[in-house]
């Protein structure tokens, strides 16, 4: 398991965090316990399996739903 | 093709803007019907582009989103084609989104600008011996840094070589220059004022006292009260519920616009986003003045405090002791000094340390068969002279007669409330020195500031004796003041309070009273970066700055009360225009979205307010 810490623009309604939470949700690999998505940091912070997710992928299905990935760090 | 619309969603909503303008000037000056109707479904395709996107993402992970609940009442207002319904409502939609961001940002500006302070890059030894600039992700502990002047210092590290002065005003909130030279340590997102350092990290990353700052303040402005969870929970529901009354209300009604007003009005914007807001600011407004606030669930519980409790020394006191008043006895003095110093320089004693900075250089001998009596004092042979230094108590034991001149001395300051050290020389009293916590500059006032906030009982505990805890207590106008305290004690009478249902906040420096810290409802440190007063209590003062306590007071119940606020617009809005739609005609669908993003803009606004809150 690795921690990533996912640092989003701006996010500007509390459903947007719903959205971001259920995209992340079902990938398959993803802790859904860690998950936590902050709404006044707009941060990402998550457990997942690097052997069967990758951050690109957990990058791009952020991305896909509107937001802009602006740093991630994984560790 | 999603993506790039959602990337223009500015440019959308000021061109869907200028159109719904043109549509309304051709049909008030033209009277052209025609170019008003096609513009105006120009606009609404326009603008509802983006927010059907966002819909069907929304729908796609199974929310039920605002988007979703404005998309269907849009597509409605189109098929009944209501074009001016349908464009306004796309447009105000938009903007308000766009209002929210910019002001959002504002709020949290605080955060940002104490986030940003973070550093990002170092100078670090290479294998080849030069120094090169890494990320400073790359550099870890061991590692050898090079600082130079005007460069944020990367880690928390100690001063290998060089010499320079420091600005720590990002740990301390005081930026008054601190010297810094080999041995000295330095922490991570301070500033090197002139010279040039080099340094070993020691910590790096989130581990260093400012990464700790950050972690703990980012957390703080996310973490959630009890009653923003059960308002978090009921949106959950809220929104679905809304489209099902929309639907509903269509069903027996057969009046489209009446369900699509609905829908609009249902939209929960200001409900959930007021609280956030008003927590980040606040926690903004703190981090600028030095005062850590661990969340929402603290400022609450903060802001409803009955009593506060503090800790004596180190806390209401400087917590270094210092010799206030000395009486010389007889002639010799200066050897006596000498015998003093030498016996002194063997203790560990606080009361030695105070000694020994007020005689400053003095001639050392040697000491021989040193004796400790515990609670009493030191016997030493110096020089052959037997030497005794302790309480009066002690003097007594070594038959030490006392004069009357001395005896009204020892009366005199006790009086003070200092707590007293004699000398003597082979049974004969040489010096009397008073020594004395002394009381921090402007605590008086501060406790005064605290009482006026409406703080009921201020209460003092301390390990010292009751005579000295008691003058104290009378000077600073406490309410209750309890001496010869241990550590134990003091966490027993603070979970006696608790017990009895009051709201206690106990104030300590930390570093024994972690169990009364982590025990109180509100632990409040008097940190001065010091990691487990960081991390057991709820609220810090940094640098130990006693003077921030009132503002940090008065912030919470200003952020408390801002919170209320905002519930109080939220639900107050919603309820009128549902008013306004059950039982008058001029709520409209397009009224009904302006109030709505004005109700979020009003709480945005009002949460605004508490960045620039200061203590009257």
């Amino acid at each position: 398991m690795k921690l990533a810490t996912i640092q989003l623009e701006t996010l500007t309604c509390p459903s947007c965090m719903l959205k971001i939470e259920g995209a992340l949700k079902s990938l398959d690999g993803i802790d859904k316990d860690t998950m936590k998505v902050s709404f006044n940091t707009s941060k990402v912070k998550v457990n997942f399996d690097e052997e069967k997710l990758s951050i690109d992928e957990i990058e791009s299905a952020i991305s896909k739903l509107g937001y802009e990935v602006l740093k991630s760090r994984v560790k | 093709m999603q993506k790039y619309i959602l990337s223009k969603k500015n440019s959308i909503m000021s061109i869907s803007g200028i159109l719904i303008v043109i549509a309304f000037i051709s049909k008030w000056t033209i009277d052209n019907i025609a170019i008003f109707t096609w513009t105006l479904i120009i606009a609404s395709i326009l603008g509802a582009a983006p927010i059907i996107i966002q819909a069907y993402q929304a729908l796609r992970v199974k929310v039920v989103s605002i988007d979703v609940l404005v998309t269907i009442a849009v597509i409605g207002a189109f098929l009944i084609q209501n074009y001016e319904e349908s464009a306004i409502v796309t447009f105000l939609f938009l903007f308000g989104a766009y209002l929210e961001q910019r002001t959002l940002n504002k709020t949290r500006s605080a955060i940002k600008e104490l986030t940003e302070m973070a550093p990002e890059s170092a100078l670090k030894q290479m294998e080849n011996g030069e120094f090169e600039l890494v990320e400073v992700d790359e550099v870890d502990e061991g590692d050898i840094l090079l600082v130079k002047t005007g460069a944020k210092i990367p880690v928390d590290g100690t001063v290998l070589s060089g010499e320079g002065s420091v600005n720590e005003a990002s740990i301390t909130g005081e930026s008054i220059p601190v010297a810094k030279e080999k041995g000295s340590k330095v922490y991570a997102g301070t500033i090197l004022d002139n010279g040039t350092i080099q340094i070993v990290a020691d910590r790096v990353g989130e581990d260093t006292t400012f990464g700790k700052i950050i972690e703990l303040v980012e957390e703080a402005q996310d973490s959630k009260s009890e009653a923003e969870r059960f308002i978090d929970r009921f949106s959950k529901y809220y929104t679905p519920a809304v489209l099902i009354l929309g639907f509903v209300v269509w069903l027996f009604s057969k009046n489209i616009e009446l369900a699509i007003t609905i829908l609009v009005l249902g939209c929960p914007g200001a409900l959930v986003i007021g609280v956030p807001v008003s927590n980040v600011a606040g926690i903004g407004n703190g981090a600028r003045n030095g005062i850590l606030l661990k969340g929402s669930e603290v400022i609450n519980d903060f802001s409803r405090l009955d009593i506060m409790v503090f800790d004596k020394t180190g806390t209401l006191t400087m917590g270094n002791p210092s010799v206030s008043e000395k009486v010389y006895y007889g002639d010799s003095i200066d050897e006596t000094l000498g015998y003093l110093a030498s016996v002194e320089r063997e203790s560990d004693h606080p009361l030695a340390k105070a000694i020994l900075e007020e005689i400053g250089n003095a001639t050392i001998s040697p000491v021989d068969s040193t004796e400790v009596i515990k609670g009493e004092g030191i016997v030493a042979i110096v020089n052959g002279h037997r030497i005794a230094v302790g309480n009066v108590a002690l003097m007594e034991k070594e038959n030490v007669s006392l004069s009357e001149k001395s005896k009204t001395d020892i009366a005199r300051l006790e009086a003070k409330g200092d707590s007293l050290v004699l000398t003597s020389v082979d049974s004969e009293l040489k010096i009397l020195m008073g020594i004395r916590d002394q009381i921090r500059p402007g605590v008086k006032e501060d406790l005064q500031r605290l009482k006026k906030l409406g703080v009921k009982n201020l209460v003092m505990l301390s390990g010292d004796n009751q005579g000295t805890v008691d003058i104290v207590s009378r000077e600073l106008g406490l309410t209750k003041a309890y001496g010869n305290m241990l550590p134990q004690d003091k966490s027993q009478y603070i979970k006696k309070l608790i017990d009895d249902g009051q709201i206690v906040a106990f104030v300590g420096d930390g570093v024994n009273d972690s169990p009364s810290l982590a025990l109180a409802n509100i632990g409040i440190a008097m940190g001065s970066g010091t990691d487990v007063a960081i991390e057991t209590s709820d609220v810090v003062l940094m640098n130990s700055d006693f003077s921030r306590l009132p503002h940090a007071l008065g912030l919470a119940k200003a952020t408390a009360r801002n919170m209320k606020q905002n519930i109080v617009i939220a639900i107050g809005v919603v309820l009128v225009l549902l008013g306004g739609v059950l039982f008058s005609e001029w709520v409209n669908m397009s009224v009904g979205m302006l109030v709505h993003e004005a109700s979020i803009l009003a709480v945005i606004l009002n949460g605004m307010r508490l960045l620039r809150y200061k203590l009257r």
